[in-house]
Formats: structure tokens, sequence, C-alpha cells
């Protein structure tokens, strides 16, 4: 289990309003703090990675939960700069 | 319930691949003359050794779609409009003159009489020749487009920042 400081729910979001959401949140946060950010929609985890990238943020991890009905993903985010 | 890591870095190894010459295609039609201009310009950039990725969104995931494939969402009006979107390479429709049917069909056969290969050879040559093919997941779910109703080798998902990191790095980007 990965601990983060603020947490983000975009549960029920497709594309592109995970990455929208996160890039608004982690203005909230002070650099060096970790944002979760929860989804089902199953490109976060291209994009997250590719978000990162492009706006040098870290990818902590993520990590894939699956129970019986749906799958969620949780993505984990450092704030750099 | 099931909790599994995932390897970030891995979702960006074919990103830091730094291939020089990088094409990317976002094919949003789903018609037969226009999936053929994306197919003919990736493969022929795959050809010239360069590397391209077509990203699929709207009617553009039709081309990858199972034929005959039925929506599998559960709701009416995603089951309606899978009904009334019809899914297969070999089905397109010419964007003019498609005259319910018939004038895409004698396109077909000026195609083969040309020896001109259609749309579904093109997607075979195309991921031969390496070729990545990305679905887009937003319009799949607004579409009530599943995994399974879709054809083999197409194994990656992703939206728009995806598509974006790609492109930025990318010397060729093609909206069709």
């Amino acid at each position: 289990m990965m601990q983060a400081d603020v947490k983000l729910d975009t549960l029920g979001y497709f594309c592109p309003m995970p990455i929208i959401l996160t890039s608004k949140k982690i203005k909230e946060l002070t650099t060096g703090q970790v944002l979760e950010v929860v989804s089902d929609d199953e490109g976060i985890k291209k994009d997250m990675p590719a978000w990162c990238q492009t706006t040098g943020h870290e990818m902590v991890g993520m990590e894939e939960e699956q129970s019986s009905s749906k799958r969620i993903y949780k993505a984990f985010v450092k704030k750099t700069k | 319930m099931i909790t599994a890591q995932i390897e970030p870095t891995a979702a960006l190894a074919e990103l830091r691949e730094s291939k020089p010459d990088r094409v990317t295609i976002v094919l949003l039609s789903g018609d037969l003359d226009k999936a053929m201009a994306a197919f003919i310009i990736a493969t022929g950039a795959a050809a010239m050794g360069m590397q391209v990725t077509v990203f699929f969104t709207f009617w553009g995931l039709n081309t990858i779609r199972k034929k005959g494939a039925r929506s599998s969402a559960t709701d009416l009006l995603r089951r309606m409009f899978g009904f009334l979107n019809k899914g297969g390479a070999d089905t397109l429709p010419l964007s003019r003159f498609h005259f319910w049917g018939l004038g895409t069909k004698m396109m077909q056969v000026v195609m083969k009489q040309n020896r001109m290969p259609g749309v579904p050879e093109l997607m075979d040559m195309a991921l031969d020749l390496g070729v990545r093919f990305i679905a887009c997941t937003t319009t799949m779910g607004l579409m009530g487009i599943t995994k399974d109703t879709l054809i083999d080798g197409i194994d990656q998902f992703a939206g728009v920042t995806t598509y974006l990191a790609e492109a930025k790095q990318g010397s060729v980007n093609l909206f069709i």
C-alpha cells in the first residue's frame, strides 16, 4: 500500500476529466506532497505517466484493484515544483 | 479484492525509446476512403523506418471492431447505438457515393482490379510493420464498445494525454 497526503476521487469520469481534475488539485499541494488519484478509466494507466512526463511531476507508482464487479486504478503523483 | 502494482515506467517505455522520426495519426473517421488514407500513410511511414502510432477514436473505432460484434453494454441507449453502429474494417462505407452500399462495392471491385489492398489488408500490414494501435477508452465507453469486441492485436488503451505526449515528440501529426 502506498501512502498519499491528498486523495482525489475521479470515479465515473472518463478521459480527459481525471487529468484535468489532477492538474487542478496538484496546485493545492505543497512541493513534496503525494496526490493519490483514484479512477476507473483504464486510460489512466498510460495517461498519468504521460502527464507526469510532460509536466515534470514525479510518478511514484500505480496500483490496480480488482473487485468482483469492477477495476479501479490508483495513481500516486508527487508534486515536484 | 486483489491489489496489483503497476510499473508506471513501463507505460512510458515507448515514449522514451528515442526514434528521431515519430508519426502520430488520429483516426476519428470511420469512412473507407479516410481509413485508407490513414493506413497508407501509416504503412508508408513505417516502411520508411519511422515510428508510427495510430489513435482510434469515435467512428475510427469501427475499423478495429470485429465484424458483427455486438455491444455488450447493458443500458438501452448504448445497446441501440451499438446495434445501429456496425463495426468491421471491411464494412466501412465511402464518405461520398456510398449509395446504400452500391458505390462502396463498386469501389472495392475497382480497388481489387488495380491490386490495391483494402483496409483490413492495410491494417494487417501496419501491425506487421510494428505500427502501434491505441484505442481511446472514453469513446469506447460512450459507444458501448468493449475490449472483447475489438480485433486481436489491440492491447493498448489510453486517452488524450498519451496522444499529446507522443505527438509532442513527433514530426508528423495527422487528424483524419
